[in-house]
């Protein structure tokens, strides 16, 4: 088998916070192969954010490890960083603060390349390029951001994390907040980048109708854990947490004709902070019996469908 | 049954450094009484205006113009004095706005908020309130003891259903819900979504649900008017428009949607951009967007044609392509 072109292994991100230990991304392990794309869903809080951002470093990890391309990078300094930066990069989820005000879109797009000091005249051409490749209109090299609307902003965004060449992007939830129509020219964008580069991506949205049709795979989040992992259809055809079940079902469906029946799950999320050994659903789980108050382990049901619950037999 | 909403020829203008925004151009519709209308359309598009043009909060400083009609029960609304307005505004109508963590006052219980309206309305004394607004916070899943806790001290969702609360304080007769979920995680939206449609049926209340999430609409509305460019331009019941979207905007919307790739992944999105309000294009809005148009839509208006019973449009192809029934 190929090496995974990123693979986690029992990553852990704590934060320190007033009243004790933030839980954001608590013993996560996924592989992502070559040129594919994995998706990572949950709400908001329970560290999909945090997730990506820790794997390309944004952020140093607590504990586990990190490889890229079947090579450790959990631990560098900011040499061999710099070199790892490369290959990595990320598409943020707001264009409208993510990219410097005061900066014309050539010097936001060409800023990456300086860094790894490319000279000006290849840098123009790589900046036409990128600009061509994402669908900017060259006349709006000279603009600056205030003068483009989200979608453009958001194309600007990808030209600069495509600028060095990465091979994975990690993607935090980049079209919510753009429009409809706009989010579909952003999403088929993405997806024509993957084919022409056999890009890999790692895309974190909390719109599941946006990851049923751009991910490969998926990783479900609760609660700074991994809860459910398995194919993309898998998942879709055949939810077996608990907690993926009343996501899905409780997204609106746009059938008229077929009110789905929905499975209402009681309360909100609990808190990250030093929370308790047991599986982190239990509040809310309409299954949940004395048992769950043991730590779960994510168990492979079938192949490749992992489930981190212990009564996934039961109630399935 | 005669139409308890009637909002006609509507228009609503801005100024912004002088120079005029057109956010609503000659909105007409009509609701029945206990109905669920779902305003939709993009960001910009003037479903907000509609809304607040209704219940009259429209900022002041920097509207320049708010003409037409609106109804509500053969009351016509639009040129009652402010004080009339007062009565009518939280009593017969009223606002869920879009977001639950400004709507509130930080600096206040959300007992003393729920009382505020109650008070505002009815002539009850303190202690009274009190116990309306316990009984309102409960309706929507709050537990009572929270009564004098402060907004920080809740979730999202539990500022949403406060807020949900406030609004049904008087027991309105049309609620004006202006995205009361697009801040909200889907597990949370569903409880929410749940929550209004239980009081919609337990109480008659008529709405207007502003929202940009067509599956929202799908679960939720019996009619829908879609806006673009601070016009309505397709609006009928659900199923015809789900079933039968005619206008290209409408078609645009859907194809946008991810549930709507196709085998080979790719989606349909409109090209371009909405129309910038304050430089409206010549002829149709959506011409400069629209696959299907010629002269004729570049230079004048559609006029919203009645296509089926109770489904209209705003296009000069609609009655063409319905004849040659393609979708």
């Amino acid at each position: 088998m190929n090496t995974p072109a990123v693979e986690v292994r029992h990553l852990k991100k704590y934060f320190e916070v007033h009243g004790g230990l933030l839980h954001a991304v608590d013993d996560v392990s996924f592989k992502i192969e070559k040129g594919t794309t994995m998706g990572v869903v949950g709400e908001s809080g329970c560290g999909k954010s945090t997730l990506g951002r820790t794997i390309i470093h944004l952020q140093d990890s607590t504990d586990g490890q990190i490889l890229l391309n079947g090579e450790d990078i959990t631990i560098v300094n900011s040499r061999e960083l710099k070199k790892i930066r490369q290959q990595m990069q990320i598409i943020f989820q707001d264009p409208y603060s993510s990219i410097n005000p005061r900066m014309t879109i050539e010097e936001i797009i060409s800023d990456p390349l300086k860094s790894y000091g490319w000279r000006r005249k290849e840098l123009s051409d790589k900046v036409t390029e990128l600009m061509e490749f994402t669908g900017v209109e060259d006349r709006l090299r000279m603009s600056y951001p205030h003068e483009l609307d989200g979608g453009r902003r958001q194309r600007v965004g990808i030209a600069r994390a495509l600028a060095l060449d990465p091979q994975f992007i990690v993607c935090d939830e980049p079209v919510s907040a753009l429009d409809v129509s706009i989010q579909a020219q952003v999403l088929n964008l993405l997806m024509d980048l993957q084919e022409k580069s056999g890009l890999t991506l790692m895309f974190v949205t909390h719109d599941l109708s946006v990851v049923k049709l751009i991910a490969d795979n998926i990783c479900v989040m609760y609660l700074g854990q991994l809860v459910e992992t398995s194919s993309t259809k898998r998942i879709f055809d055949m939810p077996l947490h608990p907690y993926t079940k009343a996501l899905l079902s409780a997204v609106p469906s746009v059938d008229v004709d077929h009110p789905a029946k929905r499975i209402l799950i009681q309360g909100e999320l609990t808190s990250p902070i030093n929370p308790k050994p047991g599986c982190r659903f239990l509040a809310r789980c309409p299954y949940a019996t004395d048992q769950c108050r043991e730590p779960q382990q994510l168990a492979e049901i079938e192949e490749g469908h992992f489930v981190s619950c212990c009564r996934v037999k039961e109630i399935n | 049954m005669s139409d308890f909403l009637t909002v006609k020829d509507l228009v609503v203008e801005y100024t912004s450094g002088g120079i005029p925004i057109q956010a609503v151009n000659g909105v007409t519709f009509s609701m029945k009484k206990g109905s669920v209308l779902g305003l939709v359309g993009e960001t910009g598009a003037g479903k907000t205006t509609i809304a607040k043009a209704i219940i009259r909060v429209l900022p002041d400083a920097s509207t320049k113009k708010c003409e037409g009609t609106v109804e509500l029960d053969g009351q016509s609304i639009l040129d009652l004095p402010e004080k009339e307005m007062q009565k009518v505004r939280g009593d017969k109508i009223a606002l869920i706005s879009q977001d639950p963590m400004t709507a509130l006052n930080p600096i206040h219980s959300v007992g003393e908020q729920i009382m505020e309206a109650i008070q505002a309305h009815e002539e009850v004394n303190k202690k009274e309130a009190m116990a309306q607004g316990m009984e309102l916070l409960e309706m929507v899943g709050i537990p009572k003891e929270r009564f004098l806790n402060y907004p920080h001290e809740f979730s999202g969702g539990m500022k949403q259903r406060i807020v949900i609360a406030i609004a049904l304080a008087c027991n309105p007769e049309l609620l004006l819900a202006d995205e009361p979920t697009t801040a909200l995680d889907v597990t949370i939206q569903a409880q929410v979504l749940d929550l209004i449609m239980k009081l919609k049926e337990e109480r008659g209340t008529s709405m207007i649900l502003i929202t940009h999430d067509l599956g929202v609409v799908a679960e939720c509305c019996d009619d829908v008017a879609v806006v673009y460019a601070g016009q309505i331009v397709e609006s009928g019941n659900k199923f015809q428009i789900f079933h039968n979207p005619s206008h290209p905007y409408t078609r645009g919307l859907f194809n946008s949607l991810p549930q709507f790739a196709g085998e080979d992944r790719r989606l349909h999105p409109i090209p371009g951009l909405p129309p910038d309000p304050s430089r409206l294009p010549q002829g149709c809005y959506f011409s400069p967007r629209c696959p299907y148009a010629d002269d004729v839509c570049r230079s004048t208006q559609g006029k919203l044609t009645e296509i089926e019973p109770g489904h209209v449009c705003r296009c000069h192809k609609c009655q063409n392509r319905k004849e040659e029934g393609s979708i």
